[in-house]
């Protein structure tokens, strides 16, 4: 109980005790330096003496007071040991006599020592000097007969001991040194304290100085007054904090204490292990996120590897010489495959592939700088997209099959023309002749020689007379074939006898005048000279008026229109309005068509003007027909097309077709039935049917019906002309191969 | 400002793209200059990224780095060393690919990537740390494939090895290049592609993860105890350090791997039968069928033993029979984790890939690798006899090709198709030659035909034509010509082919109507279909020459 109570109170107390003793003995110090230093040369060796023992014990004192609390409880421990009150003369002998050698050792050298004195008080490292042991826990020799090593590294060993618990017992009682006997575990001996130990130990205990002679309350000696002395109090260097602190270097601290306020020097990063750490990332799937992806098109995935790629591919995949030299030859981009096929006989011989870094790399590039783009793919039934339209067999009567074929020309045959009657055909060739045949049997009926290459040919619409107009060079010629019966030859031998109204042509009019002789015979009747060459004639549906077109770009007089029953011959246009290509009249109306290069005017002739000027969107208008109803007209052109007008709708064309591979070369309207042809230079004709309704709301009907082939291309020519069969729904082509087909 | 580089960057991260714009001129002030164009709101998301500032930082860190290092200050630069920083792109990832599925269908590209970066040499080109982590997750996920058991296809092409699994409904293919060491071209810049394998490890990770977890597999995965401690006995030999081993022996292949839950064998849940009627009832059982089988193939080599040869490729071999449920080995001296040995009584095929083996083990069939693959592909065990060794292999076909209505179908598919079916292979392959033989006739009679319906009409009018021709010349030559009178022949008309004919024609100028748009489109249409067309005739004509010549060589060898 006691023991443990002083215990707690030592424990309390070293702590005002070593403070209360550093101070006074830093006190202390200072002032023995001083009167060490002044007295200097009068008493050294007392001085010395003095100095060196206190300063041995003190030192001690020190280590333990400033070491920890640890030395004292040791201390506490050695006091315990000494209150057992034990004692062993020798080894009382030997502490002593080490500090008697200390002590002599320090006197003996006094006089060198005299400077390093004044450091002894801050060096630390006291030295145990008892043995070489060390300072080391001796239970590491717990086991061993020796404590530690001398200088020489021979064993030191313990001394004897074979004292048990009952030799203990004994020694407490028979021993009145006992209770001073402190066991040191360095030297594994027992030590008595000496009197003055005791007294020393018992001072301490009570908190006073140690050395009996101290007088702790001596005056006070100013040494810092306001007074400038000569020298300085000690000798000993400026210690740090006596020196002005540097300014550069306050600056730096506090422009680090700065930065680490404001953050910007970081203690040292913890070292962040997240990084390549995974966890459930998609624990918690929220749909807001998604919604904002809604324009995010996903990268196309690779197309995956057809058996062309493949290490062993069939036989058939690899490439043959020439598509290797092919594929050798094209460019990279133009590829079909970016590699060569290659058959390897075991999957051991497969090497690597020297592109695969390319690739991949090709891939990212795509990834990130290429465009992406929704593109519709269109998914469309080709059969989807034919329209549907009325079935050509509900639509019949058309032409269907090659029936007759008519030979007999030697040269291309430019034009044709079907009598009104329907029996007679006659068509007229570059081979300067004029051939009239039975349509029935194709037979060819007559045969006029007319000395140069017919552009045109029209049989006069009047079913009364019997006449033709041929357009040859610069001369149209009027030719009665005299192939019906007598009155109608007659009526139209009449209609060219009659009045001769003989006028005196005007500058460059036409001159008309009769045919006589040879030519008389053949069945020409009358002449027109024309200035310039004659492309193409056309009859007014009467039969009375007969239009001629002379192409030429510089002049007005382009168009002649002829009256044959007074042979009267009138320019009607004043103004060239570009080159005429073909001309028509209307088939009930007093209305004029011209088709110029790229329109088709309407003339009223009545009144003397244009009513409307129609826009054909073609290149090069080369024929042109009116629908017998007179409210429809159909242009073709030389870049393939075929333009439907309505003229009721717009001037713009209702409908373009472009079913011919090749120039549109002739276009023509069947009389009766709902059916339109176009001929063109691919050796087609094609066949529509096209409906026109009464009613003003219903636009017409447009199927085409059939394609009929079967002339033979020739120069790059096919069919020249087409025309219908005034009653039958037959239609007659004529072809640059020389022959006049007709479909049935 | 970001640069140029970081911006790139930040593209190939965020997954932004450029857009072509719908009027370029208009966008690009008048010219027509190739020039790329993002979206301004792209652009707008891509400012609000946390990422920018750290690539910033990034930017200021070698700034300073350099200073350093110019002012030879050490302990600056090992400062700076240790606060070097770094991003995370969990976020992005989460981003990008809102749900899991997103991710799924995107890992094509970071897998064939990952697979790639796994097979570089551990120096120059990029950071070892990438190539190990790359390598480390190709393992994880070759090793969740075979724990699911989802691969479907295997394809080896002179590239290398595609796989194609099913991984929770998704078609997931990747390139496997073959094992060799890359010769690294100079005109590709690695700086993107790490880019992009940096992301797609972290993408890939996260799936690992989920996926793993799924299966209810521990990750980062281990090893099962059992084949663990077997390995351990078996491995006194320093394989490899320690901290290598570990994945050597995951990317072994050959152990399974331990689960959270160790269940004894998982067993699919049979699908619950739901009363159902008519229509539905006929899906239900063809789904049902489909199951069947795929799990028949799911289990195909189940209680083979496979052991391989040195020379074959080891890891791809193992992960396909694995796969399907086969036991493989190999030689101790090739790779960590063989468990058993070349002697093994019970191994029922060797896999050898050189023309002939010196000591050979009776009741075991010696193949070469492609019957694994083929036998994966067709679904079923083919037989073996055409892929012994010394044999010539019969040509290896991609399993991802599905031939369509016209498309040409090379006559070895057709034969794995009826082995398929169950039907007996030809006896002998002369049989199958004739039957061959056969449809290319009747192909080509086909072709002909269809080129003769045009002609024919052609022939016959210019037949009649002649006819005519002839009479009229006759008539011209002479009134007096005899009139004979020959026996008409009776034209044989085809009611069906008449039919056909005017439909033919109807059809024809029914397109002659088309507008011209339609037209353009269906020309454009029936171009490519002529194309594909005339591509499988081009085809067919090879293989026939091809098999002609074969067929006389043998012949002459016969002789």
């Amino acid at each position: 109980m006691e023991e443990s109570s002083s215990n707690v109170l030592s424990s309390e107390k070293p702590g005002k005790m070593k403070r209360t003793k550093k101070r006074s003995k830093g006190k202390e110090e200072e002032q023995e330096e001083q009167v060490f230093n002044f007295n200097k040369p009068a008493d050294e060796g007392d001085d010395d003496d003095l100095s060196d023992s206190e300063d041995s014990v003190y030192s001690g004192l020190e280590d333990s007071g400033s070491d920890s609390e640890e030395g004292e409880e040791e201390e506490e421990e050695e006091e315990s040991h000494g209150d057992d009150g034990e004692d062993e003369d020798d080894a009382e002998g030997e502490q002593s006599q080490q500090l008697q050698t200390e002590v002599k050792k320090k006197g003996s050298e006094g006089e060198e020592e005299k400077k390093a004195d004044e450091y002894e008080h801050d060096s630390s490292d006291e030295e145990d000097i008892r043995n070489t042991v060390g300072n080391i826990p001796m239970e590491w020799y717990k086991d061993f007969p020796h404590i530690g090593y001398d200088l020489d590294g021979k064993k030191i060993y313990k001394p004897i001991r074979n004292k048990d618990e009952l030799d203990d017992f004994l020694d407490k009682m028979e021993n009145p040194d006992y209770w001073r006997t402190v066991h040191d575990k360095q030297t594994e001996s027992d030590i008595v304290l000496s009197d003055e130990q005791v007294e020393l130990v018992k001072r301490l205990q009570r908190g006073q100085f140690g050395d009996v002679n101290f007088n702790e309350y001596q005056p006070s000696v100013e040494f810092f007054s306001n007074e400038v002395m000569l020298h300085p109090v000690t000798n000993r260097p400026a210690d740090k904090r006596s020196f002005i602190p540097s300014l550069t270097e306050k600056e730096k601290v506090s422009k680090l204490v700065h930065a680490i306020k404001m953050g910007w020097i970081k203690p040292r990063r913890v070292e962040d292990d997240s990084r390549g750490r995974y966890y459930d990332l998609w624990a918690t799937e929220d749909s807001s996120i998604l919604a904002q992806h809604k324009m995010h098109l996903p990268a196309p995935k690779i197309p995956l590897p057809g058996h062309q790629e493949s290490y062993n591919p069939p036989p058939e995949y690899l490439f043959t010489d020439e598509e290797r030299t092919l594929w050798e030859q094209q460019d990279p981009s133009d590829r079909k495959l970016p590699f060569v096929p290659k058959k390897f006989s075991s999957l051991r011989q497969v090497p690597a592939f020297p592109r695969f870094i390319h690739e991949r790399f090709e891939r990212c590039l795509d990834l990130y700088l290429c465009p992406r783009q929704r593109k519709m793919r269109v998914n469309v039934n080709p059969e989807d997209l034919i329209p549907k339209l009325p079935k050509p067999k509900d639509l019949q009567p058309f032409p269907t099959t090659q029936s007759l074929v008519y030979r007999g020309h030697s040269s291309l045959v430019r034009s044709i023309s079907v009598s009104p009657s329907g029996q007679w055909l006659a068509s007229g060739s570059d081979d300067g002749s004029v051939r009239f045949w039975e349509v029935c049997s194709s037979r060819c009926m007559k045969t006029v020689q007319v000395g140069g290459a017919v552009k045109s040919i029209a049989w006069n619409p009047n079913p009364s007379v019997c006449l033709i107009a041929v357009a040859l060079d610069t001369v149209v010629l009027i030719l009665s074939p005299s192939l019906a019966d007598k009155q109608v030859v007659l009526a139209s031998e009449r209609l060219l006898a009659g009045q001769q109204e003989e006028e005196p042509s005007e500058g460059a009019g036409p001159v008309w005048s009769e045919a006589e002789g040879e030519e008389l015979n053949q069945g020409i009747r009358l002449k027109i000279q024309h200035p310039k060459a004659i492309h193409q004639v056309a009859w007014h549906a009467k039969g009375d008026y007969l239009a001629s077109v002379m192409p030429d770009h510089s002049s007005h007089l382009q168009v002649f229109i002829h009256q044959l029953s007074r042979r009267r011959s009138q320019n009607p246009f004043r103004k060239n309005k570009g080159l005429v290509q073909c001309v028509s009249f209307h088939p009930v109306r007093p209305y004029f068509f011209v088709a110029t290069q790229r329109s088709v005017r309407i003339y009223n002739l009545v009144k003397q003007e244009m009513t409307k000027k129609l826009q054909a969107n073609s290149k090069w208008i080369s024929s042109m027909a009116v629908h017998p109803g007179g409210d429809h007209v159909i242009c073709g052109s030389y870049d393939c097309r075929l333009s439907w007008f309505d003229l009721d709708l717009s001037t713009k064309p209702y409908k373009m077709l472009r079913h011919h591979k090749k120039a549109v070369r002739g276009v023509a309207y069947h009389r009766s039935y709902p059916l339109f042809a176009s001929a063109s230079d691919d050796g087609s004709v094609i066949v529509c049917h096209g409906t026109v309704y009464n009613d003003l709301l219903q636009n017409p009907l447009i199927v085409p019906v059939k394609v009929l082939r079967g002339h033979v291309i020739t120069h790059d020519l096919g069919v020249l002309d087409v025309t219908f069969h005034p009653t039958q729904p037959w239609i007659f082509s004529s072809g640059a191969d020389a022959t006049i087909r007709l479909f049935t | 400002m970001l640069s140029l580089p970081d911006f790139r960057r930040l593209c190939i991260l965020k997954g932004i793209y450029p857009h072509e714009p719908k009027h370029k001129k208009k966008v690009n002030k008048g010219s027509t200059a190739p020039r790329t164009f993002y979206l301004m709101k792209d652009i707008r998301f891509l400012l609000h990224e946390p990422i920018v500032g750290k690539f910033r930082e990034y930017k200021i860190f070698v700034r300073k780095l350099k200073k350093a290092y110019g002012k030879t200050e050490w302990s600056t630069v090992e400062r700076l060393r240790e606060n070097k920083p770094t991003y995370k792109l969990d976020h992005i990832i989460k981003e990008r690919y809102p749900s899991f599925i997103d991710a799924l269908r995107d890992i094509d590209d970071a897998l064939c990537m990952c697979f790639l970066f796994s097979t570089f040499a551990r120096t120059g080109k990029c950071h070892v740390q990438t190539i190990q982590l790359c390598r480390r997750l190709s393992v994880e996920w070759m090793n969740y494939v075979i724990a699911s058991r989802s691969l479907r296809k295997v394809f080896i092409s002179i590239k290398g090895i595609y796989y194609q699994a099913e991984v929770m409904g998704q078609l997931i293919t990747w390139l496997v290049p073959y094992q060799f060491s890359h010769d690294h071209p100079t005109d590709v810049d690695y700086r993107v592609m790490a880019t992009f394998t940096e992301f797609y490890t972290t993408l890939l990770g996260f799936v690992n993860f989920r996926l793993y977890h799924s299966l209810n597999l521990l990750y980062p995965p281990k090893l099962d105890a059992k084949t663990q401690s077997e390995l351990k006995e078996e491995d006194e030999e320093d394989y490899a350090m320690d901290s290598e081993s570990y994945i050597e022996k995951l990317s072994a292949l050959s152990a399974s791997l331990a689960r959270v839950v160790s269940s004894a064998d998982e067993e699919d849940a049979e699908l619950d039968q739901f009363p159902v009627e008519g229509e539905d009832m006929e899906k239900m059982e063809a789904r049902e069928k489909e199951q069947k089988q795929q799990e028949a193939q799911r289990k195909m080599f189940q209680g083979l033993k496979f052991f391989l040869n040195r020379e074959v490729p080891r890891e791809s071999l193992a992960f396909v029979i694995r796969c399907f449920g086969g036991e493989v080995s190999w030689d101790k001296s090739i790779c960590i984790g063989s468990t058993y040995d070349v002697t093994d009584e019970t191994i029922t095929h060797h896999i050898v890939d050189r023309p002939n083996i010196d000591k050979q083990y009776i009741n075991r069939y010696y193949i070469q690798p492609q019957w694994v693959y083929d036998c994966v592909n067709a679904k079923i065990l083919l037989p073996v006899e055409d892929y012994f060794i010394g044999v010539t292999l019969p040509p290896h076909l991609s399993p991802f090709v599905e031939e369509k209505e016209g498309d040409y179908v090379p006559p070895e598919k057709l034969k794995i198709m009826a082995l398929q079916r169950g039907e007996k292979p030809a006896n002998e392959q002369e049989e199958d030659n004739d039957e061959e033989e056969e449809e290319d006739e009747d192909d080509e009679e086909e072709e002909e035909e269809d080129d003769n319906a045009d002609e024919e009409e052609d022939d016959e009018e210019e037949a009649e034509e002649k006819n005519l021709k002839e009479m009229e010349d006759k008539r011209s030559q002479g009134k007096s010509l005899q009139v004979k009178v020959t026996p008409g022949k009776v034209k044989v008309e085809n009611p069906a082919r008449l039919e056909q004919e005017e439909k033919a024609e109807e059809k024809r100028l029914a397109i002659m109507m088309m507008k011209k748009k339609e037209k353009y489109l269906y020309d454009k249409i029936m171009f490519g279909k002529k194309r594909k067309v005339r591509e499988a005739n081009k085809l067919a004509a090879k293989r026939k020459a091809h098999d002609d010549a074969e067929k006389a060589k043998k012949k002459k060898a016969r002789k």
